[in-house]
């Protein structure tokens, strides 16, 4: 019995190492393997402030265009918008574009990593509008929440975005 | 003469109003249980290719997809597997590129006569000239998989299967599976699925 469990920490540690060890290096942004985790962390919050949550991966052209406007928000308005840049880069590709890509633009807002591959469900839990494309960007406030599967293509086009939820 | 100007604007106004209205719903594309219509278009050998060159097959399959997207390119191998299981199961199926090769050059016809080949696709691998294909049909990303039985009723609308990143690690072939449910003479399950894909590239309206 105490045998037992003595062994039974020591193989769940043992158990462990290989998860650990796949993304033992240090990143600056977090890496959700579940769309729950995230969905706790970054949806629906009620906190007066508007949140912007964009989907993007390095790989997608129109994704990369746009980037630029999402995060002007944070520099404008960084205290009343937070946003969050949900890259859908292969975790492959972490260390050869993901993070050059973020070395060299410095981004403003958090950046976090979803690996998640159940798409068929958490794509409908984001918006059940929502067809998979990206760029998608979703934006709520105080349970207040609009959807656009769409690229913008200004910063103007995005500030609209967010006084339209504000109304 | 005011008035009449103003009738007049009226009336523009209105018939402005329906057009476009009744252009967004066309544009929605096909639903489960809708009849999809044939297209006519070339394909990277050269040749005009048509739903109805296919006789007396269980259904038809139309995959949308293209050169450039990481995930379309993490989907070839399985699509020629796929093709080959398809033939068998007595289905046609193409795959068609919807993307305007002015916005993006490697998804050109020349380009994709090079992949075809490189890949040696053993479906017909055609190009959305002028764009007209894929918004009837819906389509918004690529790979985007639409499944249709031999009445071209549409029967199953999304992804190949529940894992784009790693073939081994798949535990759903929906595709697959609405080929047996279709041949069958039953209803997929599920009719519908979703997945990350890249956005249809075409010019801005």
């Amino acid at each position: 019995m105490n045998l037992k469990i003595l062994v039974l920490p020591l193989i769940l540690s043992f158990m462990s190492i290989p998860l650990v060890s796949l993304y033992s290096q240090d990143y600056d942004f977090k890496i959700y393997k579940n769309f729950s985790d995230l969905e706790n962390a970054h949806f629906d919050i009620r906190d007066d402030r508007v949140h912007v949550i964009n989907f993007w991966a390095t790989w997608c052209a129109p994704c990369i265009k746009e980037l630029p406007y999402l995060d002007a928000l944070t520099e404008k308005y960084g205290d009343k918008i937070k946003v969050t840049l949900v890259s859908l880069d292969f975790p492959r590709r972490i260390d050869s574009a993901l993070v050059p890509f973020l070395t060299k633009n410095q981004l403003k807002s958090e950046v976090v990593l979803l690996d998640d591959g159940r798409a068929n469900v958490w794509i409908d839990l984001v918006d059940s509008g929502w067809s998979g494309a990206i760029p998608a960007t979703v934006v709520f406030m105080n349970g207040k929440k609009h959807f656009y599967e769409k690229e913008f293509h200004s910063f103007e086009e995005v500030e609209e975005i967010v006084l339209k939820i504000n109304q | 003469m005011k008035k009449y100007l103003f009738q007049m604007s009226v009336l523009l106004l209105t018939m402005f109003v329906l057009s476009s209205a009744t252009y967004t719903s066309n544009n929605d594309g096909y639903t489960i249980g809708e009849k999809a219509s044939d297209f006519t278009l070339k394909g990277t050998d050269d040749k005009m290719h048509s739903l109805s060159d296919y006789k007396d097959v269980n259904g038809y399959i139309v995959v949308f997809t293209c050169n450039t997207c990481p995930y379309s390119v993490l989907y070839e191998d399985r699509l020629i597997e796929l093709a080959d299981q398809a033939r068998e199961m007595g289905f046609a199926m193409v795959a068609v590129n919807p993307n305007d090769p002015d916005i993006q050059p490697e998804d050109s016809f020349e380009k994709m006569k090079v992949r075809a080949k490189e890949k040696g696709f053993n479906f017909p691998y055609l190009l959305d000239e002028g764009q007209t294909v894929y918004p009837k049909y819906g389509a918004t990303r690529t790979p985007h998989v639409f499944i249709m039985d031999k009445d071209m009723i549409v029967q199953y609308i999304g992804a190949v299967d529940d894992n784009s990143k790693d073939a081994s690690e798949v535990k759903e072939k929906y595709m697959y599976k609405a080929m047996k449910a279709i041949k069958k003479g039953k209803t997929p399950d599920p009719a519908t699925t979703k997945a990350i894909g890249c956005t249809i590239k075409a010019k801005k309206a």
